[in-house]
């Protein structure tokens, strides 16, 4: 944000247009007993300089990708961005949030949609996806949503206990009014088991959420789940790892029906808070029921290529009451990014950044295990992330290390009590090998502390 | 089907009543006003309709409307050749372009739709 002033002048100018004395004559109609009475209680006005340096000595407080070595992920990853995505999406042609509402007045804006729709497509081996949704957790819950009115039964969803703990929040959230039963299969081996599947669907069941890999980096069983799903009536839904798909089956190839992911991965930053990017792709005789926007390519009147947003009547602002959907929007701008970041790798850059995580994620992972008081907690195949095991206080390990130069990684003791001792540690293709040889002997120095 | 045999709801679905089985279409008057249908989407066969109540809908380029059933029963047959081709329902709409069946108790009448005629009065009195 500019610093911008705000000169007495200016201000005896904009009261001398709206024909008011003071500012404290606007403030008349507010009773005098709800009042303050005083200024707040803060300190001076700084001045540019002041308040720039002021503002840099907090940011410098932080631990962040940018000053600590990262092996933090869970859903957020520190993946390398191309230069070439800031300098597309710095353009003030792109520079916007959202689609804007006179949508086929910015043909470029639409291109771009339309294009981040086809690489997305390629990419999940699916027919259709919409322009993007707010974040992988929203995708998840709206891709169920879309489940429940394809198949028309509203009685049960189920998902797995090794998603994303924060998406299946965010399903529980979405599905509290709705009469829907949501039933988490549990996955006490770090992965799911078809056989559970098998034994708890059944013909009230719209979908079944798999995440793959999942929350812990493991690969799901997801041929043999997607069989079971199948096999009565119900949809299969996939959140995947975008990057992961440079190595792994697209979840078009193995029965998915709607695939839906985080796109932060894709040439956007960790930001706290947001914003961040969800994926949904499905198959094309869904197309009528997936929300949000979706550009379509078409030609113009004198013949010439052109793009419009297509099948409005799903949204909420045409028949609110009969909307599959309550997102009318996307992000456009996260989205742009992702399509610059899959044109910049192409196809086989992306195979490469896959391979590179998996090979650094395979060696971290030999590593630590052979730290004194390390062990891995589960004996599954995985990509870029895993789950050890560390003996003594989690949080004050992680502390230390933080305090070292490493994010070491995530702490399962808020979502999942029974694996309190885990670390979920996530390695991407930034990682060398002097860092992960780094980490390993850090985390062998606070372990025998 | 004969237009002057039919039965007619206020919604502009009419209504063939055959042993046990009600067929269902829109009316020319319907598809007049929507001009070209671009999709319809009918309900699953085997699912329960009660008279009244939407249970599909019927998509032109110029708006999207719901599609209520006329008599309760169960839905025995959809026209899949006029959810393919939605054209079927703009050319023929009592023709080729039905839109489902539904299995109705037996002794079930259409008394409570209105005859052409009485449809025909609605109609005139709807478009003022």
């Amino acid at each position: 944000v500019s610093y911008t002033l705000l000169t007495p002048d200016d201000r005896q100018t904009m009261l001398r247009t709206i024909g008011a004395k003071s500012i404290e004559e606007l403030l008349t109609q507010i009773p005098a007993d709800i009042r303050l009475g005083r200024d707040l209680n803060l300190p001076a006005a700084m001045s540019e300089q002041e308040l720039t340096a002021h503002v840099a000595a907090l940011a410098g407080k932080n631990h962040s990708a940018d000053n600590s070595v990262c092996f933090l992920g869970g859903g957020a990853y520190d993946h390398f961005i191309p230069s070439v995505v800031d300098a597309v999406a710095s353009r003030g042609e792109y520079y916007t949030a959202y689609t804007p509402y006179q949508a086929e007045a910015s043909q470029g804006t639409l291109q771009v949609g339309f294009e981040f729709q086809t690489l997305i497509c390629e990419l999940t081996g699916l027919d259709v996806a919409n322009a993007s949704l707010y974040d992988g957790g929203s995708a998840v819950a709206e891709a169920v949503l879309m489940a429940r009115a394809v198949t028309d039964r509203p009685g049960k969803v189920l998902i797995a206990e090794s998603v994303h703990p924060e998406y299946r929040l965010t399903l529980s959230t979405y599905l509290k009014n709705l009469n829907t039963e949501l039933v988490t299969l549990p996955t006490p081996g770090g992965y799911l088991d078809p056989d559970l599947v098998k034994k708890q669907i059944d013909d009230s069941t719209s979908c079944l959420v798999v995440q793959h890999p999942n929350f812990f980096g493991a690969l799901e069983e997801v041929e043999l789940i997607g069989k079971a799903v199948h096999d009565k009536g119900a949809l299969f839904v996939v959140s995947y790892d975008p990057i992961s798909l440079g190595i792994l089956k697209p979840p078009g190839d193995y029965g998915a029906d709607i695939a839906v992911a985080e796109g932060q991965c894709l040439g956007n930053y960790m930001i706290y808070g947001g914003p961040y990017l969800g994926l949904l792709a499905c198959r094309s005789e869904f197309v009528r029921k997936i929300p949000g926007r979706l550009v379509g390519q078409t030609t113009d009147r004198r013949g010439n290529r052109c793009w419009v947003l297509t099948l409005q009547a799903r949204e909420q602002h045409i028949r609110r009451e009969k909307a599959t959907s309550n997102i009318c929007t996307n992000q456009a701008l996260l989205a742009l990014r992702a399509a610059v970041y899959l044109t910049a790798l192409g196809p086989q850059g992306l195979v490469e950044t896959a391979e590179l995580c998996a090979r650094k994620a395979h060696y971290a992972a030999e590593r630590l295990a052979q730290v004194p008081g390390v062990k891995p907690a589960f004996d599954r195949p995985f990509f870029k992330e895993f789950v050890i095991r560390v003996n003594g206080d989690v949080t004050k390990l992680l502390n230390g290390l933080t305090a070292d130069g490493y994010l070491a990684g995530l702490s399962l003791a808020r979502d999942y009590p029974k694996l309190a001792d885990g670390i979920v540690v996530a390695v991407t293709e930034k990682r060398t090998k002097a860092e992960i040889d780094g980490l390993a002997t850090a985390l062998q120095k606070r372990l025998a502390l | 089907m004969d237009p002057k045999t039919l039965r007619y709801a206020k919604t502009h679905e009419w209504a063939a009543l055959n042993g046990d089985i009600v067929t269902v279409g829109v009316s020319q008057f319907a598809v007049d006003l929507l001009t070209d249908i671009t999709h319809v989407e009918l309900p699953k066969v085997g699912r329960s309709v009660t008279a009244g109540a939407a249970c599909g809908e019927i998509e032109s380029v110029k708006a999207v409307s719901d599609l209520y059933a006329p008599v309760e029963g169960t839905v025995a047959a959809v026209n899949s050749d006029a959810a393919a081709n939605p054209g079927l329902v703009t050319a023929e709409p009592y023709g080729q372009g039905w839109l489902f069946k539904i299995t109705v108790k037996p002794g079930t009448k259409l008394d409570h739709l209105l005859d052409l005629k009485q449809y025909e009065d609605h109609v005139t009195h709807e478009a003022h």
